[in-house]
């Protein structure tokens, strides 16, 4: 049942031969079973299983809300999650709860979707491996499989792998089967990479496709919310329901009139891919390089154009990246004070003592360094 | 002298605008030999006498104008004076994370309506920044503002003043308009030493601000007056912003320094907490004499801020402001560049005009702004310009007057100096406004032949106003009556 597709699922929940609480159920246990993946900060057991009888209900009625009626899905933790506590792995916002959801959030919810928690990540969305976290690093679920085990001879307590970052947590969620999809966020990749170590699918929708209204911010011009699912297909349909301009947020553009749904018979001669010359950069292990060239030729033989590409620039993208993203860090987090919300220090001296010891004790390295380089790039002279 | 420099300066700023529509790509420069009133650079002209020119002040003014609108700049909190403490704070005015600003139609209408009434060239396309500083006041660490391209820039604003020797003259004076640019306004901080504590009300924080900047064309604390007054007339007219110093609708803060003419700019300061237009005129003369005497001492001035206190009338240092701020300005990355179209046709296909901000629809509804309210009262009833400046000066006296000249008949010329004089001399010494009085009277006879005329109205109250034939004057006002 919980390595169904959202297809699937959505069908055997109208025929009513899976109930929705039964669902929400097997996912809780599942959860507490691989708790030692810590890629949950909450669970939100007791609200998921009223939104599961409310689910139950419409659908015994015969009445869904829509296609993920009933289903369990997860929430990276820098979302805002209305009187749910929302963390983004951070002591700043250990106990901060906001008074709204999220557009996305809000659109699954009025979808019917089953809240089953908010995931673990890299706290404030800094990081790529998900192991910078207040409340400890999330293990990759692969960490326990037969084969990593057998072959590393690893003990299953002390030897685990990185599940890949920032949303670590919604990767593992959803490859450890206890939620069908998954929200993550994704500015430099913290969607996609996760999604790849963990063995999952994971979609970057193009800036201004999905409202940032609830979404705290790292970098508010390259931020986008992302889908984590386990096949192509499913993540086609998510993208369909969370897609579309909101008036909350100025940078998001009018949904494309063309349906985002995958056909079931696609033909691969169809389309062109392009591999970009410069991605093929020293250091890449050669199992990278195998696989690469391994779906290469899948497509190829497949009949689809396979065609080298150039882009470049890509030796200058990742310093760009860092200049950017730390200037913009360092506005984002100039609001976290301690004045209105969040961790206030105890110090009281002055609201610059009280300014500069909150933000010492709230913010991990990873924050702190790049807020001062963040700054230093802002700075005029 | 004054006179036609101003009349040469206005003239060569017109002909500039109309190359410029005339030929949009155009670059145009008019340069400006350097006289008296032209400050931006010197040139040594030869002098006829052998004794040292005088130090003179040069004045130029940042004033904030709150936006008179429903809601914030970037939120749907309201704008209220004087509600309970953080009553009207939105998610995103308390910088809840996740929020972000969407832009208020009606400010940015308010914004173009006001450059268009101060002569200014409208940015088609304008960008909103974030300049940041640490302060309670300002919750996410930053402020929403236009630096690198505003709304509106290079405009002129043309005041009064009335000089010569019986002070019924009325000269005309010029201030550039650098720009005017949308921004936030914080929250307020008030200090509570006692329990050494600073409490914050971010009621204010997020409502929608003008940011108008004078050129330093002005010379002396009359001359800022006059334009900040006549600034007042404009705005309140427009309905953009109601222009309330003492409640801190119109913010003025005072750039002053002096040097003797036809060299360059001495050293500024900035003259902060300035609550009136009379005490901007105090504050103004006051620093400009104390830099003058700083520097005849032998002394330098010292760029810094200082605040006006009105109890003693002087500025003193003000010990927040210390050291050079690092703004560390950026692009605001949550809001689009802003496009207001010139006309219907400019709009995109497929755009709504309802949705648009369209320059020439808000052109076309400008109200009568005072200068042109002044010229009419002078050629419709005859009266003098400085006694048209009176009228206009005055809230409500405009209506009241042409109401007497309704009922009564009488001749506006007879009329005016009583209003002028008397009535006004009279309301103001029982601290009314004509704005309150609303029904004026048949008079019995004509003022000015031994008749003189009584009202009386509640204060607050609109009342009613009576004349009535008597020779002597009461002193107190009562209750009116009688038929309208």
């Amino acid at each position: 049942m919980l390595s169904l597709t959202l297809k699937e699922l959505s069908l055997a929940l109208r025929e009513g031969s899976i109930s929705p609480i039964e669902l929400c159920r097997k996912c809780l246990n599942r959860i507490k079973k691989t708790q030692h993946l810590n890629a949950y900060i909450t669970v939100t057991e007791e609200l998921a299983l009223k939104q599961a009888q409310e689910a139950e209900t419409r659908l015994l009625r015969g009445a869904p809300k829509g296609p993920l009626d009933g289903i369990p899905f997860a929430v990276k933790d820098n979302f805002c999650t209305e009187n749910i506590k929302t963390t983004c792995a951070s002591r700043m916002l250990k106990d901060y709860v906001p008074p709204y959801n999220a557009t996305v959030v809000q659109k699954l919810l009025d979808q019917g979707a089953v809240l089953m928690g908010k995931t673990n990540m890299d706290e404030f969305a800094m990081g790529s491996g998900s192991t910078d976290s207040a409340f400890g690093p999330v293990r990759n679920p692969w960490s326990y499989s037969a084969s990593y085990t057998e072959q590393t001879g690893a003990a299953p307590d002390s030897d685990w792998v990185v599940s890949g970052g920032s949303s670590g947590g919604s990767a593992a969620a959803v490859a450890s089967l206890t939620s069908y999809l998954a929200l993550g966020s994704d500015t430099g990749g913290s969607t996609r990479n996760p999604a790849a170590l963990c063995g999952i699918v994971a979609l970057k929708p193009t800036y201004g496709l999905l409202s940032r209204h609830g979404l705290i911010p790292l970098v508010n011009s390259m931020d986008v919310p992302g889908i984590l699912t386990r096949t192509a297909r499913d993540a086609a349909i998510v993208l369909d329901i969370l897609q579309g301009q909101d008036m909350r947020d100025s940078t998001t553009v009018p949904a494309p009139s063309s349906p985002t749904e995958l056909p079931e018979d696609f033909d691969v001669k169809n389309i062109c891919i392009g591999i970009p010359k410069e991605y093929h950069a020293p250091g890449l292990s050669d199992e990278t390089l195998a696989q690469w060239s391994r779906v290469a030729d899948m497509f190829e033989r497949a009949g689809a154009r396979v065609e080298q590409v150039s882009l470049p620039h890509t030796q200058y993208s990742i310093v760009c990246y860092h200049v950017l993203c730390q200037a913009e860090v360092a506005s984002n987090m100039a609001r976290f004070d301690g004045l209105e919300y969040g961790h206030r220090s105890k110090v009281d001296a002055s609201t610059e003592a009280m300014y500069a010891t909150t933000r010492h004790e709230g913010f991990n390295d990873v924050v702190r360094r790049r807020i001062l380089c963040g700054n230093y790039f802002l700075l005029k002279q | 002298m004054a006179a036609s420099s101003v009349a040469a300066s206005e003239l060569l700023y017109n002909m500039k605008k109309q190359i410029l529509i005339l030929h949009p790509k155009a670059s145009c420069l008019i340069r400006r030999i350097s006289t008296r009133s032209s400050r931006h650079y010197s040139q040594p002209q030869p002098r006829a006498k052998s004794a040292p020119e005088q130090l003179v002040g040069v004045v130029g003014l940042e004033i904030h104008a709150q936006i008179h609108s429903n809601t914030k700049l970037f939120s749907g909190s309201s704008v209220r004076f004087s509600a309970p403490p953080n009553s009207l704070v939105s998610f995103f005015d308390a910088s809840l994370p996740g929020t972000l600003p969407v832009l208020n139609r009606r400010c940015v209408e308010a914004a173009v309506m006001t450059g268009l009434a101060l002569n200014c060239t409208i940015n088609r396309k304008s960008l909103f920044d974030r300049k940041h500083y640490f302060y309670a006041d300002l919750p996410a660490g930053y402020q929403i503002t236009q630096q690198r391209r505003p709304i509106a820039v290079d405009g002129m604003l043309t005041y009064s003043l009335l000089g010569g020797k019986k002070r019924n003259q009325v000269m005309r004076k010029n201030v550039h308009i650098k720009q005017i640019q949308l921004e936030q306004d914080s929250g307020k901080s008030l200090h509570d030493d006692l329990r050494s504590q600073t409490l914050i009300d971010l009621n204010r924080a997020g409502v929608g601000l003008m940011e108008l900047v004078m050129e330093p064309d002005m010379s002396c604390g009359e001359e800022a007056a006059a334009a900040v007054r006549e600034l007042q007339l404009i705005l309140q007219a427009l309905g953009t912003c109601q222009g309330n110093m003492s409640e801190g609708q119109l913010r003025v803060d005072a750039n002053v320094s002096v040097h003797r003419p036809d060299e360059p700019l001495g050293i500024r300061t900035e003259v902060k907490n300035i609550n009136s237009v009379r005490y901007l005129a105090r504050a103004i003369d006051y620093e400009i004499r104390r830099q003058i005497d700083v520097l005849q001492r032998g002394g330098r001035v010292q760029n810094e801020t200082r605040a006006y206190d009105s109890k003693t009338g002087e500025t003193v240092p003000m010990r927040d402001k210390e050291g050079l701020q690092d703004y560390r300005f950026m692009p605001e990355p949550n809001l689009p560049p802003l496009i207001v179209y010139e006309d219907n046709t400019s709009l995109p296909t497929g755009t709504d005009a309802c949705q648009a901000v369209v320059v020439q629809k808000i052109r076309e509804g400008l109200p009568e702004l005072p200068s042109v309210k002044r010229d009419r009262l002078v050629q419709t009833y005859g009266i003098l310009p400085e006694h048209s400046f009176t009228l206009v000066n005055e809230d409500g006296l405009v209506e009241y007057f042409e109401a007497v000249l309704k009922s009564t008949k009488k001749e506006p010329r007879k009329v005016i100096g009583w209003v002028t004089n008397s009535l006004l001399g009279h309301l103001k010494q029982h601290d009314m406004s004509p704005g309150l009085s609303s029904c004026p009277r048949r008079a019995a006879g004509t003022p000015g032949n031994g008749t003189h005329l009584l009202f009386g109205c509640q204060a607050g109250v609109p009342g009613n106003v009576e004349v009535i034939r008597q020779d002597g004057l009461t002193d107190h006002p009562r209750a009116g009556f009688g038929t309208c």
